[in-house]
C-alpha cells in the first residue's frame, strides 16, 4: 500500500516519458492532477485504516543490499503520516495551480511527479540509506525545477547555489549515517533496528560528532540560521509551484529528520547538546523574523518567514530534549507542536508562495513598493492573501496557532529565556505581514507600469481553488484540531520516551 | 446551548464576511437577525447556566461555561451588539461592503462571547486574539485611506504586544504544574511560575483595556467607523481586559503585589486619561480617552477586590458609551464633523440625538441618580477599603469625568452659531439627516444607561455580589455617596462655567494632554524605530556577512580549485618537460647514435674496406711481381733478424 502510494507518481512519470509526445500541455497537467488526486485518496484510505496507538504501521521490508546492511524498509507512524498527507495535498494543489503552465510541460510534469515520489519516499523511509537517497534526489529534482522554470539567468545561479549548498549538507548527513552504521552491532542502516539498539549510548565524543554531522546536514535543509542563505535566492527565483513545494515539503525533510533520526537514534547527545539546539532555534525565530521585516521583496520576505517558522520547530525539539524542570506533558506538547508546525507551515506558506506567483504573473515584480491598493482591482486576491497572512502570523482559528501555542507552552518550562525571546517572533511576523498588506493591497490604488493597459485580473479558478483549499485545511486544523493531534500525540510521546532513555 | 451561543455569531459572521458585497442588500437584515437570535440564546444561557468542554491539546480542554459573572457579560455583549448593528444598518449605504462590516462585527462580538465564557486559558487566548485581528479589519474598514489602515496596524500590534503576556502565562502555567490551564487552577501554581502567570495576565489585560502605558492605540482606533467604535469601546475588546482581571481576581490576590499594582494602574489611568479627555477638541477622541479613563475604574475595582463593583461599572459604562458613540456617529454622518466647536448647537438641531446625548453625557459625568454615579461609588468603596490614597485618586478621576462630559455637553447644547455650515463637512459630506434606524437603538441604550444604576441599590447589589461570588464586598457608606455626588456636581458646575470662557492659548501641558501624553511617540522612539533599525541592520548583515561568508567559502573553493588547476598545470608542464627532455634525449641519443657510434662503425668499416682495398693491390697475378715481393719480404725478415740479434 505504502509503496504503491510512493511510486505511483514515478510510474506515471515513466509512462509519460515512454509515450510519444502526443498529448497537449493541458492534458499532461490533467494526468498529473488525476495522479495526485488518486494518491491523495489512497492516503486518506491509509489514514482511516491507521491506528494511532499502534506505532509504526503498513511496514514493508525487502532485501536490497544485504551485504551493506541496507534494506528497502518503509512504514508510517504518527510523525510521518501527517507529512505524507501534506505532501499529497500540496502536490495536488500545485498541480491544479499549474494548469496555466505552457513551457515544456511534459518535462515539468514529469519532474514534479518524480519529486512527489521522492518526497513521499523520504517520509516513509525506515532505512537511513533509503532516506539519504530520497534526500539527495529531492535536491536533484528541485535543482532542475528552479534552473529550468525559474526567473532566467538569476534562476540558474540560484539553482546552482541551492544544489551545492544542500548537497554539501547531504554529504554531512551521509557521514553521520555511516558513523551510526559503524557503531551498530551488527552493522545496519535500518532505522527501526538502530532505534532499538541505541548504538551510540555512552560513546561520548564519537556520538557528539555523529550528531554534529547529522545536525548540520539537517540544519542546512531545514534551514536554520546560519545555514539559511541558500533559501532566499532559491525561493525568489524559483517558479511559484517550485517555491510552494520547496517550502512546503522539502524544508520539512530537515525538520522531520530531527524527530525521526536525530532524537531517537542519538538520545544521549541530543540531551547533552539540547541547549545548542534551543539557541539555534530561538535565534532562527527572531533573526528570521527581523530580517524578513526589512525585506522589500514580497517573496523574499515570505522566504525569511520560513526561517522564522522552522525556528519554532527547532526550538521545540531542542526543548523536548531537556529533561530538567519539565514533565512528560510539556515535552510531548513541544514535539506535537513541532510536527503540527511542519504541517501548518506547509499549508500556509505553500498557499502564500502560490499567491506570490499570482502577484508575479500580474505585475512581473515582487517589489512591495511597486504596488498599492491592489484590493481595489483584485478584491479576491487581496482577501485570500490577507487570510493567508493572518494564518501565517499565527492567528487562532488557523493551524499556525495550534502549532505555536503548543510549542510555546511545551518549551517554556525547560527553556524559559529562549522561549520568551522566541515569543517576540509572533509579534514581528504580525508587524511584517501587516506592513506588506498595507503597502501592497490597501491604501490608494497604484499599479506598477509593467501591468498592461488592459488592467489587472483577479484570481482565476485555477488559482483560487488550490490556495483556498490549503487555507481551508489550515482553518479546519485551527478550529477542530483533534483529528490531527490524535494521530501525532502518541507518536510524540514515543519520541520523548526514546529521548529520555 | 453554549456552543450555539458562540457558533451562531462566529459562523454566521464568517459566512457574511466571505460573501461580502454579493448579498449587500440582505446583509444588514441578516446581521441584525443573527444578533437578535444571539441575544435570545444569551439570555437563555444566563438563566440556565450551561457548561461544556471538549478536548483540545494533550491534557488541556476547551471549556465553556456561563457562571454569574459570565451571565452578565454575555447578555451585555449580545445586547450592545444588537443595538449597534441595528444602528449600523441605516448608516451604511448599498455602495459600501456591508457583508464585510456586518460579518466582521458578528465575528468580533462572537469572539468576545467566547472570551467571557471560556473556562480554560487556551480557548480564552484564542478568542482574545481573534478579537484583536477582527478589530484590525474593522478599524481599517475604509482601507483606501492609508492613515486608517495605519491606525488599524497600531491597534493590532499594540494589543498583540500585550497579548504575548497570555502566551507567557499559558507556558508558565504548564511549567507550574497547572497543565489543564483551567482558569480556576491558575492561582494554585507554585512560585516563581505564579508570578510569571500573574504578570503575563496583567500585561495582557492592561493592553487590551488600553490602560497606561498602552492607551494610545485607542486614540488611533477612532479611525474606524462609528458603529465599530461604539462596539469596541463598550462591551467588547477593551472590556475584555477588565473582565479578565475581574475573572482572575483570585490570581491577583495570590501574589500580593498584583492587586495593588493593578489598582493603582487603573486609578492613575482613570485620572490621567480623564485629563486627556478634557483636553480633546474632537468628540470621538474625547469619548475614546474617557473610555480609557472609565475602564481605569473597572481595573481599579478588579485590583482592589470589587468584583461586583467592577461588573456594575462595566455594564453601565457599556450602555452609556455605546449610546454616546452612536450619537456622535449619527452627527458625523449628518453634519460631516466630529470637531467639538463645529458641533455647537447640534443637540438643538437634532432633538432626539441631543436628548440621548444629554442623558448619556450626564451619566458619564457621574451625576446622581444615573447609573455610572452609583457604579463608581461601588468601585470607590472597594478602593477605600484598600487604601485611602487609591480612594482619593479615584475621586479626583470622578471629578475629571464630570468636567469632560459637561464640556462636551456644553458645546452641543449651545445656541447655533450664525454660520453653522462653515464647520461642517470637514471629515466627509454630511447627509443633514439621521437614518430611520438610528432612534430605536439609541433610545434603548440611553434608557439602559440611565437606569442601570439600580444594580447598585442595596437589594440588587447584594444579589449581584452573591451572583459573582463576592458576597463580602464593601458597599459605599452614606458619606461616600454624598461626597461623590457633591464632587460630581461641583465639578460639573465648574466645567460649565469654565467652558463658557474664551479658550486660552494651549500651554505645553495642554498640548501634552491633547496628544494623549505623547505615548505613541514614545512607543515609536523606544520600540518601533530601534526594532526597524535592527531589522535593516540584520538584513544587511545577513546579505554581507552570513551570505558573504558562504560566498567566501564558495570563492575559497573556487580559488583552491584554481590553485589546484595551476598546480595541475605545473605537473602537466613537468610531465611535458620530461617528455620534451625524453624527446631531446632521444634526439641526442639519435644524434650520438648517428654521429658517434654509427660513424665509428662506418669508419671501422671504411678502414677495413681501405685495408682490404690496399691488401688487394699486391695481388696482381704476375709471377715476377710475386717474386720481387717475396724477395723484398725475405730481405726485410733478414734485416729484422740481423737487427734483433
Amino acid at each position: 500500500m505504502l509503496s504503491v502510494i510512493t511510486f505511483l507518481p514515478l510510474l506515471v512519470c515513466a509512462i509519460l516519458l515512454l509515450l510519444p509526445r502526443a498529448l497537449s500541455a493541458r492534458a499532461y497537467i490533467q494526468v498529473w492532477i488525476a495522479t495526485a488526486a488518486v494518491d491523495l485518496a489512497l492516503v486518506v484510505a491509509l489514514w482511516t485504516g491507521f491506528d494511532p496507538g499502534e506505532g509504526m504501521q503498513y511496514q514493508q521490508r525487502v532485501r536490497w543490499i544485504p551485504g551493506a546492511g541496507v534494506g528497502y524498509h518503509v512504514g508510517v507512524d504518527g510523525l510521518s503520516l501527517p507529512l505524507v498527507a501534506l505532501t499529497c495535498l500540496l502536490f495536488l494543489a500545485v498541480a491544479v495551480y499549474s494548469l496555466k503552465e505552457r513551457q515544456r510541460v511534459r518535462s515539468y510534469v514529469c519532474l514534479f511527479l518524480f519529486l512527489q515520489t521522492v518526497s513521499l519516499g523520504l517520509f516513509v523511509a525506515q532505512d537511513l540509506i533509503l532516506f539519504f537517497v530520497f534526500f539527495d534526489l529531492s535536491i536533484v529534482g528541485m535543482f532542475f525545477v528552479i534552473a529550468g522554470w525559474g526567473h532566467g539567468e538569476r534562476g540558474r545561479a540560484a539553482a546552482l547555489k541551492f544544489f551545492l549548498y544542500t548537497f554539501i549538507g547531504s554529504l554531512a548527513l551521509l557521514l553521520g549515517f555511516i558513523g551510526l552504521y559503524l557503531a551498530a552491532e551488527p552493522h545496519t542502516f535500518d532505522l527501526v533496528d538502530l532505534t532499538r539498539a541505541n548504538p551510540l549510548a555512552g560513546r561520548g565524543a564519537y556520538a557528539g560528532l555523529v550528531l554534529l554531522a547529522i545536525g548540520v546536514g539537517l540544519a542546512i535543509k531545514t534551514p536554520t540560521v546560519p545555514f539559511h542563505t541558500w533559501l532566499p535566492p532559491a525561493h525568489t527565483d524559483a517558479p511559484a509551484a517550485g517555491s510552494a513545494i520547496l517550502a512546503g515539503i522539502l524544508l520539512k525533510m530537515g525538520a522531520y529528520g530531527f524527530v525521526r533520526i536525530a532524537m531517537p537514534l542519538l538520545p544521549g547527545s541530543w540531551r547533552q547538546y539540547a541547549l545548542v539546539i534551543v539557541v539555534v532555534g530561538a535565534v532562527s525565530v527572531v533573526y528570521g523574523a527581523l530580517v524578513a521585516l526589512a525585506q522589500t521583496d514580497f517573496k523574499r520576505m515570505i522566504a525569511y518567514t520560513s526561517v522564522n517558522h522552522m525556528g519554532y520547530v527547532v526550538l521545540a525539539v531542542g526543548a523536548a530534549g531537556t529533561l530538567a524542570g519539565t514533565d512528560a506533558q510539556a515535552r510531548s506538547l513541544a514535539v506535537t507542536g513541532a510536527v503540527t508546525q511542519m504541517v501548518s507551515h506547509g499549508l500556509i506558506t505553500g498557499a502564500l508562495f502560490l499567491l506570490s506567483g499570482v502577484l508575479y504573473d500580474r505585475g512581473r515584480t515582487y517589489a512591495i513598493d511597486a504596488y498599492s491598493g491592489l484590493a481595489a482591482h483584485t478584491p479576491r486576491f487581496a482577501g485570500v492573501t490577507a487570510v493567508a497572512a493572518f494564518a501565517s502570523l499565527g492567528i487562532p482559528g488557523f493551524s499556525g496557532f495550534i502549532a505555536e501555542f503548543q510549542i510555546f507552552t511545551g518549551s517554556l518550562a525547560s527553556r524559559t529565556v529562549a522561549t520568551a525571546i522566541a515569543l517576540t517572533g509572533i509579534l514581528l511576523t504580525a508587524a511584517l505581514f501587516l506592513r506588506a498588506l498595507r503597502s501592497m493591497f490597501l491604501g490608494v490604488p497604484r499599479l506598477p507600469q509593467s501591468i498592461p493597459t488592459g488592467g489587472i485580473s483577479d484570481l482565476e479558478r485555477t488559482e483560487t481553488v488550490p490556495t483556498v483549499t490549503l487555507l481551508a485545511v489550515a482553518l479546519v486544523i485551527g478550529v477542530v484540531p483533534r483529528w490531527l493531534l490524535d494521530v501525532i500525540e502518541p507518536a510524540s510521546r514515543t519520541v520523548i520516551e526514546l529521548v529520555a532513555r | 446551548m453554549i456552543w450555539l451561543l458562540i457558533s451562531l455569531p462566529l459562523g454566521a459572521g464568517a459566512v457574511l464576511g466571505v460573501t461580502g458585497t454579493r448579498c449587500n442588500r440582505l446583509a444588514p437584515a441578516l446581521g441584525v437577525a443573527v444578533a437578535v437570535a444571539t441575544l435570545g440564546v444569551a439570555v437563555a444561557a444566563a438563566v440556565t447556566r450551561p457548561q461544556s468542554s471538549a478536548p483540545l491539546f494533550a491534557g488541556m480542554r476547551a471549556g465553556l461555561a456561563v457562571d454569574g459573572l459570565s451571565a452578565f457579560m454575555v447578555v451585555t455583549v449580545a445586547a450592545v451588539t444588537t443595538a449597534v448593528l441595528a444602528f449600523a444598518a441605516g448608516e451604511f449605504g448599498p455602495d459600501e461592503n456591508r457583508g464585510r462590516l456586518f460579518g466582521l462585527m458578528l465575528v468580533f462580538s462572537g469572539a468576545m462571547l467566547v472570551t467571557v465564557t471560556a473556562t480554560t486559558l487556551p480557548l480564552l487566548l484564542m478568542a482574545w486574539e481573534v478579537m484583536g485581528a477582527t478589530s484590525w479589519a474593522l478599524i481599517g474598514y475604509w482601507w483606501r485611506r492609508p492613515e486608517r489602515v495605519r491606525a488599524a496596524d497600531t491597534a493590532f500590534l499594540t494589543t498583540r504586544t500585550a497579548d504575548l503576556g497570555l502566551y507567557l502565562a499559558a507556558g508558565a502555567a504548564v511549567a507550574g504544574g497547572a497543565g489543564s490551564l483551567d482558569l480556576r487552577a491558575l492561582p494554585d501554581a507554585p512560585s516563581p511560575w505564579l508570578h510569571v502567570i500573574t504578570g503575563g495576565v496583567v500585561v495582557a489585560a492592561l493592553g487590551k483595556s488600553a490602560q497606561l502605558p498602552f492607551s494610545f492605540w485607542l486614540s488611533r482606533a477612532m479611525q474606524g467607523p462609528s458603529p465599530v467604535s461604539a462596539l469596541l469601546h463598550s462591551a467588547t475588546m477593551v472590556a475584555a481586559g477588565a473582565y479578565l482581571l475581574l475573572r482572575l481576581h483570585p490570581l491577583l490576590a495570590a501574589t500580593g503585589w498584583a492587586g495593588p499594582l493593578v489598582a493603582w494602574t487603573g486609578a492613575v489611568t482613570a485620572l490621567f486619561l480623564g485629563v486627556v479627555a478634557v483636553a480633546q477638541r474632537d468628540l470621538k477622541q474625547m469619548l475614546a480617552a474617557s473610555t480609557s479613563s472609565q475602564l481605569g475604574f473597572m481595573v481599579l475595582a478588579a485590583g482592589s477586590g470589587g468584583i461586583a463593583a467592577g461588573t456594575t461599572q462595566l455594564v453601565a459604562h457599556a450602555a452609556t458609551k455605546s449610546g454616546l458613540f452612536l450619537a456622535a456617529g449619527a452627527w458625523l454622518t449628518a453634519l460631516g464633523t466630529k470637531h467639538l466647536p463645529a458641533l455647537r448647537g447640534a443637540a438643538r438641531t437634532y432633538r432626539l440625538l441631543g436628548t440621548a446625548f444629554t442623558v448619556g453625557a450626564l451619566t458619564l459625568a457621574g451625576l446622581p441618580p444615573l447609573s455610572l454615579w452609583a457604579a463608581k461609588d461601588e468601585v470607590l468603596a472597594s478602593a477605600y477599603a484598600e487604601s485611602t490614597g487609591l480612594y482619593a485618586v479615584g475621586l479626583a478621576a470622578a471629578a475629571v469625568a464630570a468636567v469632560y462630559s459637561i464640556k462636551a455637553l456644553w458645546y452641543v447644547t449651545q445656541p447655533l452659531p450664525d454660520d453653522p455650515e462653515a464647520g461642517y463637512d470637514t471629515e466627509r459630506d454630511g447627509t443633514r439627516r439621521t437614518a430611520r434606524t438610528t432612534p430605536a437603538p439609541l433610545l434603548v441604550l440611553t434608557f439602559a444607561a440611565a437606569v442601570l444604576g439600580v444594580l447598585a441599590l442595596p437589594g440588587p447589589a447584594s444579589w449581584l455580589k452573591r451572583l459573582v461570588g463576592a458576597p463580602d464586598e464593601p458597599s459605599p457608606k452614606p458619606w461616600e455617596v454624598g461626597l461623590s455626588a457633591g464632587v460630581a456636581f461641583a465639578a460639573a458646575g465648574l466645567a460649565w462655567w469654565w467652558a463658557s470662557r474664551p479658550a486660552p492659548v494651549p500651554s505645553p501641558a495642554v498640548r501634552w494632554a491633547r496628544g494623549w501624553l505623547h505615548l505613541e511617540r514614545a512607543a515609536h522612539t523606544v520600540v518601533v524605530r530601534p526594532v526597524l533599525r535592527l531589522a535593516w541592520a540584520l538584513a544587511v548583515f545577513d546579505d554581507r556577512v552570513v551570505d558573504g561568508a558562504v560566498r567566501q567559502v564558495a570563492r575559497g573553493g573556487l580559488a583552491t580549485a584554481r590553485i589546484a588547476g595551476r598546480v595541475d598545470d605545473g605537473i602537466d608542464a613537468a610531465v611535458r618537460q620530461t617528455a620534451r627532455g625524453g624527446l631531446a634525449g632521444a634526439r641526442l641519443a639519435g644524434r650520438v647514435d648517428d654521429g658517434g657510434i654509427d660513424a665509428a662503425v662506418d669508419a671501422v668499416a671504411a678502414g677495413a674496406r681501405g685495408l682490404g682495398r690496399a691488401a688487394r693491390r699486391p695481388q696482381t697475378g704476375l709471377l715476377h711481381q710475386y717474386y720481387a715481393q717475396a724477395a723484398l719480404g725475405f730481405a726485410v725478415l733478414v734485416l729484422i733478424v740481423l737487427l734483433v740479434r
